[in-house]
C-alpha cells in the first residue's frame, strides 16, 4: 500500500457541505433512491435473480483463484486476433504505456470513453501535461471534466448536480443560453460539441467491462454508444483493463450482463454492450492489462472479494450515507460502499476515515449482483485503522474507554446502570459536545427505569 | 523482472484459497424473464404481477415491447417494397440514407465507403441483424453487417432489418448463438442512444443514433 503525504480526506465535513445546499442533497437522495427502486423490479422481473448472483460470484471466484492462467488465455487469444497487449504494474506504468501509443503515431487530440480505472490512473492529467488534448465523450463524464471534479458516482458521474449548475457549466465552456436549463437543450449542445471531436481524434480509449479469456476479446457496456464511436471512428483504439475484469467464457456474458444494468439503473441491458476482438478493419487495437494494487489485494483475505465488484453503483444506490452525502464526500476516485473498501487499498492513510462514513446498515452487501461481503468489510477496514493507529482523537478516547467496559463483565454491568441513568441527569454539553459527533441531529432515548438486566434478576431470576 | 512477469508472479503468489470450481452457466432450466419488465418511465405501466413465457409463446409481442421500453420502435413490413415506403415515411427528409442491406438501395451503398470519417453526414444507416434478444429488445450487430463499424453509431437515425424467426428470449440463448471471435465488433443494441446524466431525464440521441427503428422483415431466399 502506498503511503501518501496527502491530508486525510474528511467525509464528514465535505458531507456536511453538500447537506447544506438542500435542494442539491434531496434531488440526489431522490434519483439515486429511484435508481435502487427500478433495480428492485427489475430484478423481480428475472424469476432466476438470486441463482444469478450465485453463479455469478461463483464465476468471479473461480477466476480469481486461477488469475495468473486465466491472464495468460487471454493473452494468447488476444495476440492471435491482432490485438497487442501491454501488461502495466501501476498508474505511472500505465499512463507511460499509454503516452508512448499515442506519441508513435502523432496523436494529439484524443476522446475517450467512461473509464474508472483510468481515473484511478490519473491519466487525463498526465497526457493534458504531456500536450495532448483529452475529451470525455460520456455526458456526465464530461460535465465532471469542465468542472474539474472526479466522477461522484460509477454510473451516473454528475448526478450530485442540478440541471441549473450544468446550464452554468455550459453556457461557460459550450457559449449555450446559461438560462436554458432543459437537459434535452444541454444534452444536444454536448452531442453538438462532441462530434467534431470525435471525428478530429487520432485516437479513442476506452475502459471494458468483461475480459474474456477463451476469446481474447473484451465487452463495454454504454448507454451513449461514445465507446463505440471512439473505438470504430479513430484509426486507434486503445482499452484499459483491470486484471480482474477476467471471465472465463464467452457464455459467462450471459450472467453479468443480465445483471449488469439492471442492477446499476433497472434496464433490462445497457443501450450498447459492445464486443471487440481484435481491431476493425483498417484499425489498430492496443489492450493495457493493468495491476495497480490488485494482486495486493488478491493476497488478503479479508478484502480480496472486493475485485469481484463489477461497478454497477447498486450499493451507492442503496447507501443512506451516500444518499444523503454525495459522491464527492468522499473525495476519492470511488464513492460510496464500493469506493469504502476500495480507496483504502490505493492509500491507507489519506482514506483512513472512509470506513467510518458507514452506517454498516449492510443493505450494500444485499444488493450487490457478485454477492460481494461490502459491509463486513467496512467493518474489518475499521479494524485496520484502529491497528494501525489511524482513528481519530475523538474515536481513539471513546474506542478505549468502550473496549476497557465491554471486556470486562462486571464494569459493563455498573456501568450499564450508571450510564442510563446518567442520560437522564448529566448535563448535555457531556453527550453533545465537539468530540462526538454522533450525537449531531440526534437525541438520546428516554432513559428507563431499570436496565434490562436490572428488570431481568428481579423478576425471571425468581422464577 | 518485466512487468508482464512481475504480475503473473504477484497474481500466482497471492491466489486465493480455497479454489472455487468454474460452474456451469447452462446446466439450469432458465425461466426467462417477466414480461413487460422495461426501463425507466416504463416502470410506471408495470402490472403488479406478470407470468413468465410458456413454450410455445411468440417472442415478438415481447420483444417489441422490451424495444418500446428501451426507446426503440418496431413496424411489420411485407416485402422490401415495404420498408422502403416505411424508410420515406418516417424520414421524409433524409438527404444521405447509407445502405447496408440489398433490400434498401439507399443513396449510397456502405461498401463504396472506405474511411469512417465519410459516414459523418449520415441521416439514417440501414444495416440487417441476425439476431433479437426479447428480453431487452436488443439486435445483434457485427461488422459483418455494418461493414463500416461507424455506420451503427455515426448515422443520425439507424433502421435494422431482423427476421421476425431470429428472436430469442434471454441473454444466454444469445451467447449460444453467436461466435464472438467472427468478428472484430459485435454489439447488442437496445434501443437507441441514451442519457440520463442531467438530473436522470431521459434523453434519445447523446452521442449515437438518435433512434432506432426495427423493422421486421426476413432476408430474401437465396
Amino acid at each position: 500500500m502506498m503511503a501518501s503525504a496527502a491530508r486525510p480526506v474528511d467525509p464528514e465535513g465535505r458531507a456536511a457541505r453538500f447537506i447544506a445546499l438542500v435542494e442539491h442533497e434531496t434531488t440526489h437522495d431522490r434519483l439515486v433512491w429511484g435508481m435502487r427502486q427500478n433495480r428492485d423490479k427489475a430484478a423481480a422481473g428475472v424469476p432466476d435473480w438470486e441463482k444469478l448472483r450465485d453463479l455469478a460470484s461463483q464465476i468471479k471466484e473461480h477466476t480469481l483463484s486461477h488469475l495468473d492462467e486465466y491472464l495468460e488465455q487471454f493473452e494468447r487469444n488476444a495476440t492471435k486476433l491482432g490485438t497487442q497487449v501491454h501488461w502495466a504494474r501501476d498508474a505511472e506504468e500505465h499512463n507511460t504505456i499509454v503516452h508512448d501509443i499515442l506519441s508513435k503515431h502523432g496523436v494529439k487530440s484524443l476522446i475517450k470513453s467512461k473509464s474508472m480505472l483510468q481515473e484511478e490512473c490519473g491519466m487525463t492529467p498526465f497526457l493534458q501535461r504531456r500536450g495532448i488534448e483529452v475529451t470525455e465523450s460520456d455526458l456526465g463524464e464530461r460535465i465532471q471534466q469542465l468542472s474539474h471534479e472526479p466522477p461522484s458516482h460509477i454510473v451516473v458521474p454528475a448526478i450530485h448536480k442540478l440541471r441549473s449548475d450544468v446550464a452554468t457549466l455550459f453556457a461557460q465552456d459550450l457559449g449555450t443560453d446559461p438560462k436554458n436549463s432543459d437537459p434535452h437543450y444541454l444534452a444536444e449542445a454536448m452531442r453538438e460539441n462532441a462530434r467534431p471531436r470525435f471525428l478530429e481524434a487520432g485516437a479513442g480509449m476506452t475502459g471494458a467491462n468483461f475480459a474474456i479469456a477463451e476469446t481474447g476479446g473484451f465487452v463495454v457496456c454504454t448507454n451513449e454508444g461514445n465507446a463505440d464511436i471512439g473505438a470504430s471512428v479513430p484509426p486507434l483504439h486503445i482499452a484499459s483493463i483491470g486484471i480482474e475484469k477476467l471471465i472465463p467464457r464467452a457464455s459467462d456474458l450471459g450472467i453479468f450482463l443480465r445483471m449488469l444494468s439492471r442492477s446499476a439503473l433497472g434496464s433490462p441491458l445497457t443501450q450498447y454492450t459492445s464486443h471487440f476482438h481484435g481491431p476493425r478493419h483498417g484499425g489498430e487495437l492496443h489492450v493495457v492489462l493493468v495491476d495497480h494494487t490488485r494482486s495486493d489485494r488478491l493476497g488478503s483475505p479479508d478484502f480480496w472479494h472486493a475485485l469481484k465488484c463489477i461497478r454497477c453503483g447498486a450499493c451507492m444506490n442503496t447507501c443512506p450515507v451516500y444518499r444523503r452525502s454525495g459522491g464527492l464526500s468522499y473525495g476519492a476516485t470511488y464513492a460510496g460502499p464500493i469506493g469504502v473498501i476500495l480507496d483504502p487499498g490505493f492509500d491507507l492513510d489519506k482514506y483512513r476515515e472512509l470506513p467510518f462514513h458507514s452506517s454498516l446498515c449492510g443493505s450494500c452487501t444485499q444488493v450487490c449482483p457478485v454477492k460481494i461481503d461490502i459491509s463486513d468489510q467496512i467493518y474489518k477496514w475499521r479494524r485496520v485503522m484502529a491497528e494501525k493507529g489511524l482513528l481519530k482523537l475523538s474515536k481513539k478516547v471513546g474506542m478505549s474507554a468502550l473496549g476497557t467496559t465491554l471486556s470486562h463483565s462486571t464494569l459493563f454491568h455498573g456501568g450499564e446502570a450508571v450510564g442510563e441513568s446518567a442520560i437522564a441527569y448529566l448535563p448535555r454539553f457531556l453527550l453533545y459536545n465537539s468530540l462526538n459527533p454522533w450525537g449531531k441531529h440526534r437525541e438520546l432515548p428516554t432513559p428507563p427505569k431499570q436496565t434490562f438486566r436490572q428488570w431481568y434478576i428481579a423478576n425471571r431470576r425468581k422464577a | 523482472m518485466n512487468a508482464r512477469e512481475a504480475i503473473l508472479a504477484a497474481v500466482k503468489k497471492n491466489r486465493p484459497t480455497p479454489v472455487v470450481p468454474l460452474p456451469d452457466v447452462y446446466e439450469p432450466p432458465w425461466e426467462g424473464t417477466l414480461i413487460n419488465l422495461g426501463y425507466k418511465e416504463h416502470f410506471a405501466r408495470l402490472p403488479e404481477v406478470a407470468h413468465p413465457h410458456g413454450p410455445n409463446e411468440s417472442l415478438i409481442p415481447h420483444f417489441r415491447e422490451q424495444l418500446e421500453a428501451m426507446g426503440g420502435r418496431s413496424f411489420e413490413v411485407a416485402n422490401a417494397a415495404e420498408a422502403n415506403k416505411k424508410l420515406a415515411d418516417l424520414f421524409p427528409n433524409a438527404k444521405v440514407v447509407c445502405s447496408a442491406v440489398p433490400e434498401i438501395p439507399g443513396t449510397r451503398r456502405v461498401e463504396n465507403v472506405a474511411d469512417p470519417h465519410e459516414l459523418s453526414d449520415v441521416d439514417v444507416g440501414v444495416v440487417r441483424s441476425t439476431l433479437g434478444v426479447g428480453e431487452a429488445g436488443a439486435v445483434w450487430l457485427t461488422q459483418a453487417e455494418l461493414v463500416v463499424n461507424a455506420l451503427g453509431v455515426l448515422s443520425q437515425h439507424l433502421i435494422v432489418l431482423l427476421d421476425p424467426k431470429a428472436i430469442v428470449e434471454t441473454m444466454h440463448d444469445a451467447y449460444r448463438q453467436i461466435d464472438l471471435t467472427r468478428s472484430p465488433y459485435g454489439l447488442f443494441m437496445a434501443g437507441p442512444s441514451a442519457t440520463g446524466d442531467i438530473e436522470g431525464v431521459i434523453i434519445h440521441g447523446a452521442q449515437g443514433a438518435r433512434s432506432l427503428t426495427v423493422l421486421f422483415l426476413a432476408p430474401a431466399a437465396n
